[in-house]
């Protein structure tokens, strides 16, 4: 059974400024989905508006088929962007009060609580109030204070800011289990190199308007002009004057270049063996960053 | 899990918090002395009987008034006890009393015939009495409304500059949230001046001012009830005023108005104890009915249907502030940017609910 969490056609405005337009798009089971865009290109706003935090002005989300309700809800985990607990509690009280707040009863707000906190590392700090801890320890509270009720879906805004590389491996592991388990995991980042190596979907938004979606080795076929990269004995620059090659990059005996799309390179391959010994000729696939830039543009 | 529920975790927590906030005890802890000393050191200070040092032949008459008698051999050494201050008084020959700077009232009295006395009207409260009781019942309302509102809104505060509330949000209704601590402002303030209550009722039981209990006893049943729907109100109030902050900084400005609410019926029930028209205009008006209408029954000016009606108007009022706080706080909550203008809250909710 999969349960994938939708959008679709999702609106919404501040005054008369519109930060959404006609959003929509998918989070599957048990797949981890990197959601992507520039500062204020709505993915903050998306992500309320699937915890109904925010109310959409058009559009739905729905759950599994149907349209998501307060109930499904208690059954996500949500971490916002700007971060918080109550710094006068224990982290101890509060996660298990969250879980409470959840649904869970007393006894199993406890246990999971207990468990938690040691699989993020925060076992032997739990009975100190939240203010007392680093911003890396109060951030693998929040991390703990997301999981606590074992949810269903995951939507987490920027879940790896301010982690020392220890603790992103920590809750890259933790999050990797839920979606294993068979949970949507939804995650923004502005971290692209992060998201690159996390993620099997993407998605990008730009302006509110939802650019590219899709798994992350669709987007790079799809948004990759072929591009290779060639390097010779000598100086490459005569690469420059074959037919049909864009010069993207030319350093000395080193050569990118893109070839319009549906064209044969090899022709390229003949043309340098014929001029001397090849070292590398092979195929450039973009990063993630320069989808990104490709898209949002 | 529903509403219910969901109020019940928030009151718990708030609770919880409270209970172990040392500003909190601390404060109780002297509400509480403060009640104890004033209740039984009044009776204490002011003595109980003299002790009279006299000899055995003027002695009948001072036994008989309930004093403390030491009956010395003569004269001389009646003086030379009080000179020693081994008794307040002594009464020589003469008969004249002896002491050292205070004419002592009860031996005086013991001493002298008083003309009988008949009161008309019995019932009648001490002027005394009459003025101090105002005074404890405005206070004790004005008191408790006023801390335990401020920590009602502060505590919204929290959850919004730490942003908790998205997640409080996303998990129950936003309603549970101000339902909850209400209900635990209600429970921590009443908690607070039952205790209070208790103490001051044993002390005037120690230091033996059980009339004036009786007295008040009506009075009283009928401040409980007002109180707590007359908190409730302020309480909305003060939750709504914390939502429309943006930081614990911005508290004063947007608390304002609920201040003027507290404090106006304060000092015109303070002020105008003493006229009645005023007095029934006030135990009328839902700000000021919670102290103003017991005190009408203390004095016994009202009639027994005006507690109720007032009480109705209470209710009603504070529904409709109960109400109307729900929708101030649902559409300021989520606000973080600065402060949130009446008119923006009122107007936009933003979740869904």
């Amino acid at each position: 059974m999969t349960r994938t969490l939708r959008l679709d056609g999702v609106d919404r405005s501040f005054g008369d400024r519109q930060v959404l337009r006609n959003v929509s798009f998918e989070v599957s089971a048990g797949r981890m989905t990197g959601f992507v865009g520039a500062n204020g290109a709505g993915k903050t706003t998306t992500m309320r508006i699937i915890l109904g935090v925010l109310a959409p002005d058009a559009g739905e989300v729905s759950w599994g088929g149907t349209t998501l309700t307060r109930q499904d809800r208690r059954r996500f985990g949500y971490m916002p962007e700007e971060r918080g607990l109550y710094p006068k509690m224990t982290t101890r009280e509060q996660v298990a009060y969250l879980g409470r707040l959840h649904g869970l009863d007393a006894a199993a707000a406890r246990r999971s609580t207990d468990a938690l906190l040691d699989r993020v590392g925060l076992g032997e700090r739990g009975d100190d109030l939240l203010e007392t801890l680093s911003l890396g320890n109060q951030q693998r509270a929040q991390i703990a204070a997301a999981l606590v009720h074992d949810p269903e879906v995951l939507v987490l805004d920027e879940p790896f800011s301010g982690l020392d590389p220890l603790a992103v491996e920590t809750v890259v592991a933790v999050l990797r289990e839920r979606a294993s388990a068979g949970a949507p995991v939804l995650f923004s980042s502005h971290q692209l190199d992060v998201v690159e190596r996390l993620c099997d979907d993407l998605v990008i938004i730009g302006d509110g308007v939802i650019r590219a979606a899709g798994s992350r080795q669709q987007l790079r076929d799809s948004y990759t002009v072929p591009r290779f990269e060639l390097v010779v004995e000598h100086d490459a620059g005569w690469v420059r004057d074959h037919p049909g090659v864009t010069l993207v990059e030319l350093d000395g005996a080193r050569v990118v270049f893109d070839l319009p799309a549906g064209t044969d390179e090899q022709p390229v391959l003949r043309a340098a063996l014929a001029r001397g010994p090849v070292r590398a000729f092979r195929p450039v696939s973009p990063s993630l960053t320069e989808i990104f830039r490709e898209v949002t543009q | 899990m529903n509403v219910t529920q969901a109020t019940r975790l928030v009151a718990e927590r708030e609770i919880r918090v409270k209970l172990r906030d040392r500003t909190f005890l601390f404060g109780t802890l002297f509400f509480l002395l403060i009640a104890a000393a004033g209740t039984i050191l009044p009776p204490l200070f002011s003595g109980g009987p003299s002790t009279v040092a006299v000899t055995e032949s003027l002695a009948a008459p001072l036994r008989a008034a309930g004093l403390e008698v030491r009956v010395v051999p003569d004269d001389r050494a009646a003086e030379q006890a009080v000179r020693d201050d081994d008794v307040d008084a002594a009464v020589v020959t003469g008969p004249a009393v002896l002491a050292m700077d205070d004419a002592p009232d009860d031996v005086v009295r013991a001493l002298s015939t008083q003309p009988t006395v008949r009161l008309l009207d019995p019932d009648a409260v001490d002027p005394v009495v009459a003025f101090l009781v105002p005074f404890v019942f405005a206070f004790v309302f004005f008191i408790t409304s006023q801390t335990f509102g401020v920590q009602i809104a502060q505590s919204v505060i929290e959850e919004k500059q730490t942003r908790i509330v998205e997640i409080l949000v996303a998990a129950v209704p936003v309603r549970a949230l101000l339902a909850g601590k209400v209900v635990a402002g209600a429970i921590l303030a009443f908690a607070q001046i039952a205790l209070i209550a208790v103490v001051a009722v044993l002390g005037l039981q120690i230091g033996d001012s059980g009339g004036l209990l009786s007295l008040l006893a009506p009075a009283i049943g009928w401040f409980v009830p007002f109180f707590l729907i007359g908190f409730v109100l302020l309480a909305a109030m003060w939750a709504a005023a914390g939502a429309l902050a943006n930081r614990q900084e911005d508290i004063a400005a947007v608390s304002t108005p609920v201040q003027l609410a507290v404090m106006l019926p304060f000092f015109a029930v303070i002020f105008l104890n003493d006229n009645a028209t005023a007095m029934r205009v006030l135990s009328y008006l839902p700000f000021s009915s919670p102290t103003a209408m017991p005190l009408r029954l203390f004095t016994g000016d009202a009639a027994g249907w005006e507690p109720i009606v007032s009480l109705v108007l209470l209710v009603l009022a504070a529904g409709a502030f109960l109400l109307a706080g729900a929708r101030v706080y649902e559409g300021s909550l989520l606000r973080t940017n600065g402060r949130t203008s009446l008119r923006t809250a009122w107007r936009e909710r933003e979740t869904i609910g």
